[in-house]
Formats: structure tokens, sequence, C-alpha cells
């Protein structure tokens, strides 16, 4: 067992940060060394984040109004004669609405639009499972050629920001409102289809998205406190997906458990217990996912997190469970 | 994987020259031709993949060729460079009709066009742009055009280019909403570098458009959404090069192409079921004939 003092959670009043801000702001750094970056989005100029880039460069801003399918068509338009359209909307009407656009015009005609989902997940709690989007991983996790990247914090977004950019693709940014505090590494590198590995360990692994990581953080040190050691992968690329990394997890620890603010049916959870199932006997080991399965009822995003199980301490029931079942 | 057929490609420019120096008679007469020919290859591409959409296809063919062969500042030869007008053909079904006439603009040889919906091949049923030459997104569910072609006018405003994007739409896919929300984008910011050519051939998949979801009055309709609205016969060459002309002030024009679906074959013409019907080798002889 390998146990390292020196690397636990954040603390609980570590100071938390919506990843807006840093993708806005980086945005606009970005912005002002390359005249191929506009942004598009559909009346959110707020809700994205998007005032300063505004005022700053007015041109370069196209708001098409509340027009969802016309907005990702016009980013596919945008891309096609070089430029780097940055699409901004709430995703479940970036996702929801303009999926067919997302499908015929990005993926499928290989522009390299960057799909900007902001407030995802159950960030808009109250407002309900219209304005939720659980969805969002699992119905672009269908298109081909699509990359879908989940930042988990301020430095996980500015990096991925300057990835799109630096090699433009089809991608989707899962962009958080929730606020989070740091937990990558200073150090930490972004690799295209690659995790994170937030933390080693050789008992059980974590493999958590977004929202979830500095939760399965903290699920590993109460884990440690009982004597077992969690590895916490940061799935911050859901596509292309880390199958390498799902490998050596089921063949390093014994028991997989995934954590994401998304429905378990078509997102991550389905996709490492797709991997895991198709190694070799010898290798499986059980896989438990945690996320949303049904609509959400009433509630905050505090409450409707813990309401799915997406705490540190049902993250650590749920995983000495899966290693019992070893 | 597909590439531009150098001989094509110098008749193609032959035909421009002449274009440019004929008297609007001359030039009606060497479009015709032009025409009738991608007439005739869509009639025998549909007859080997035992698929297609000739009703449409016939109706839009005058407008292709009229674009490809005269009014499109485009170079077959080269990547699409920044002054490269740009042309979209939203209405996808109608593939065979756009393959055949950018197989006679150069893109690509026209043998190519044999393989039309065979297994494997670059010329599926509806165009992919990552697999033909000439064709800048990939279409086929409907509505998906325009605002393809919004983006691309946006990009020229931006990046200070003179070009032009012209998209081609059927009538019945007026009837989707993804339209009508960029038209109202296109208005908005003043896209008078954006053509919007609506193939009014008054026939959709099963019905007329007027007895399904009407579309009159639908000169009324593009005007109020901010368009410069032009009516055109689409299958007289000289008024569509006329209706191809720029702006007059900054707005999208929009022209409305008035035409026959199925137009060349008789029995074809105007007709619900020849919307995706397939002729049989008799049907596909008399074709060709009428299109001699």
């Amino acid at each position: 067992m390998s146990i390292d003092m020196e690397d636990t959670a954040p603390a609980a009043d570590a100071p938390v940060y919506d990843n807006r801000s840093a993708f806005a702001e980086e945005l606009a750094l970005l912005a002002r060394q390359d005249e191929r970056i506009v942004a598009v989005c559909n009346d959110s100029v707020g809700s994205s984040n998007l005032t300063a880039f505004r005022d700053e460069f007015p041109s370069r801003l196209i708001n098409v109004g509340i027009a969802e399918q016309n907005m990702v068509g016009v980013g596919a338009g945008l891309a096609s004669l070089g430029l780097i359209p940055f699409v901004c909307a709430a995703s479940p009407f970036l996702t929801a609405r303009a999926l067919e656009q997302i499908k015929a015009d990005v993926a499928y005609s290989r522009r390299a639009v960057i799909l900007c989902g902001m407030s995802p997940g159950l960030a808009y709690g109250e407002l309900g499972p219209t304005h939720h989007s659980p969805e969002d991983l699992s119905w672009l996790r269908a298109l081909p050629g699509l990359d879908i990247i989940v930042p988990a914090d301020r430095r996980q977004t500015r990096q991925a920001v300057n990835e799109v950019v630096r090699d433009p693709r089809p991608a989707f940014l899962r962009v958080g409102r929730y606020k989070v505090p740091d937990v990558t590494a200073e150090t930490a590198v972004l690799r295209r289809g690659r995790f994170d590995l937030a933390r080693d360990g050789d008992d059980v692994t974590i493999v958590a998205t977004g929202t979830t990581v500095s939760r399965a953080l903290i699920a590993a040190d109460l884990l440690r406190s009982s004597g077992i050691s969690a590895r916490v992968l940061n799935a911050v690329y859901i596509a292309p997906l880390d199958a390498d990394a799902i490998a050596a997890a089921a063949g390093e620890t014994r028991a997989i458990v995934t954590a994401e603010e998304a429905n378990v049916s078509g997102g991550l959870g389905a996709a490492v217990a797709s991997v895991v199932a198709a190694l070799p006997s010898a290798s499986r080991v059980p896989v438990r996912a945690l996320g949303l399965t049904e609509f959400a009822p009433t509630g905050n995003t505090d409450f409707l997190l813990s309401y799915f199980g997406l705490t540190p301490e049902n993250m650590v029931k749920v995983a000495l469970e899966a290693l019992a079942d070893d | 994987m597909l590439s531009m057929d150098p001989e094509q490609l110098e008749e193609w420019r032959r035909l421009r020259g002449r274009l440019t120096a004929a008297n609007p008679a001359e030039r009606s007469e060497l479009l015709s031709e032009a025409a009738q020919r991608t007439r005739r290859s869509v009639v025998r591409m549909i007859e080997t993949a035992g698929q297609g959409h000739i009703g449409g296809d016939f109706s839009v063919t005058d407008i292709l060729t009229t674009l490809f062969a005269y009014t499109l500042r485009i170079d077959p030869a080269a990547a699409p460079s920044r002054e490269t007008d740009r042309f979209i053909l939203s209405k996808g079904h109608c593939a065979a009709s756009l393959y055949s006439t950018l197989a006679h603009t150069g893109y690509f040889s026209r043998r190519a066009l044999k393989t039309f919906m065979q297994p494997l091949s670059e010329l599926n049923g509806h165009p992919t742009n990552t697999k033909v030459p000439g064709v800048e997104t990939s279409t086929g569910p409907l509505g998906h055009g325009l605002p393809v072609a919004v983006g691309q006018a946006v990009a020229a405003k931006l990046t200070g280019s003179a070009a032009r994007v012209f998209v081609v739409l059927g009538d019945g896919e007026m009837q989707e909403g993804s339209n009508w929300e960029a038209l109202m984008a296109a208005a908005h910011f003043g896209l008078d570098n954006l053509v919007v050519i609506i193939d009014r051939n008054r026939l959709q998949q099963g019905a007329r458009t007027e007895d399904t979801n009407a579309l009159a009055p639908l000169d009324a309709k593009l005007a109020a959404f901010g368009c410069e609205v032009r009516q055109a016969d689409g299958h007289d060459f000289n008024a569509l090069i006329e209706a191809f002309r720029p702006a007059a002030g900054s707005r999208p024009v929009a022209v409305i192409a008035n035409t026959v679906k199925g137009k060349g074959v008789s029995f074809v013409e105007d007709r619900v079921e020849w919307h995706h019907k397939v002729p049989t080798p008799e049907q596909a002889r008399l074709a060709l004939e009428e299109l001699a």
C-alpha cells in the first residue's frame, strides 16, 4: 500500500471558483493574440461570461439571439472559413436543441467548432430538469470525432481553452458554474485523451470528472483513514477516452467507482464499464457507477449532488461495497 | 480520394470563356446544353444506383448549372481562398445533380459518378464535405445549409473578404424552423453577401407544399424577415443570372426560383411520386431521349 501523507484533498474551507470566469479570462487573453478567435452565443452574453469579451471585441462576439440551431450552424460556417468559434450556451440548450447540428455540421463535417456547454449538469439546481444537462455527456459521446473535455478546476479550464486553440478540432467543453476548489497540481499538463492522475493508490480507483473530482479526493482521504489506498483519476477527457488508464486501474486496483454530475446511462460510468467489460476476465474488477438515474427533484445543486450520492461519504461506502464484491 | 480532373477543368474553363463572350441568347443555349448533360448523367446515376431523388435533381439542375458555369467565382484547381465564393446545397438529397455539376466543373472525374451510392463510394446519397471536393458542408437533414451559410457570410465580413455565399434550399425545406432563425440573423447582421435561393417546385415528398403546410405568401414572408426578394423563372438562365446579381442594399438576397419538379422529362414533371421514384430501364431510355 502506497500512502503519501503530503497528498491531501482540498480543505473544507478552501476557496472555490466558478470555472466560467477562468474560461472567459483565458478566452480574452488568447483572442488578443489570435484574430481567428470569435465567440458565438444565444443571447447568453451574461451567463456565458462574455460581457468583457464583447466590450473588448465587439465585432467578434456574434450573438444570434435565442436560436440554438442557427447558432451551431453559424459556428460551423465560421470554422469552415478558418476562424475558431467558441459557441457558448447553457449546456442543455446547446446540446439538446442543436444536437443534429452538432452531429451533421460539426462532427460529421469535421469543423473545428468549440462547443462550450456552460452551467452544465445540475448547475441550475432549482430551475429543474428542463435546465439541467446530465444527458450531455451521453449523447455527445455517441458522436464520432468529437472531443469531450470536462475541466475540474480553474487551471484545467484555462489549459483546455489553450489546447483547443493550439489544435483546433470539433470539441465540446463542459464549463462548470458550480464552484469548485483547485484540485490539479500546478505542474499538471493537459494531454488530449488522457486522464489526470489526481492521486495514486492501489486498492480502489475512483474515476471522477468535473465537479466530482474534489469530492473524490476527500473520499480518498476518508478511505486512507480506514487504511485503504484509493487512486483518483480526473477524467478531464471523456472523449477520446483514456482506455489505458482504465485498464491500468483494473489491473492495479481491485475495484472502480465512477462519479459524475451526469447520467450514468451512456456517460462516464458507462464508458468505464465498457472498457472493463472488454478486458480479459482475469483483469476485470467490479465497477460501480455514481451519477443521475432519473430526472432530478426540486433542490439546489448541493442538495441534488447529495441526493444522487455524489458525496465523499457515499463514494467511500460504494467503494467499500465494491471491494467487498471483489 | 476524389481529385481534380484536368481535362474536365479545361473544358469548363472554355465554357466559361464562351459564356463571357456570348450574347444572352447564345448564353442560354450554352447553359441549356450543359444542364441537359447534367440531367442525363443524373438519369444514369439513379438508374444504376436504384435510388435517388430525380424530381428535385431536375428542378435544381438549371440553378446549379448557372451558378457553377457562370456566377460563382471559384477555382476548382485550388483550395478555396479568402476570396472564393461559397456554395451550399442545403437540399442535400439532390446530391446526384450536385455531383454531376461538380464533375462537369472539374472538381473530380466524371467516371466517379458511376460509383454513386455504391459501397464505399465517396458519393453518398447526401453530400459529404470531407469526401467530395467542392462540397462545403455535409447536408441531408433539412434546415442545415442556411445557418452554415450565414456563418460563412459573417466570416467573410469579419475577414474583409468580398466573397459571396450562395445557398440553395428546397421550398418544402422552408417548413424547418432553423431556416427562419437563420434568416432573422442574416438580415440583422446585414449580410448583403448572402444569396438564399429557394427551389420553388411546389412539391415535397408526399404532396404539394401548399396542401401540406402552406408556404404562401413566401415572398411576403421573406421580405418581412428583411430580405431583398427576387422572383425568377428557375429554368430561364438569363433570369437566374440577373437574379444572382449583387444585393442592392445591405440586406441578404432571397431568390424564389420558380421551378418544375422533374423538369425536362414529360412523365416526371410535376408528379409527386417522382420525388424519389427510380426509372425502369425503359423509362430511363425514354428520359434520355427527351433530354438529348
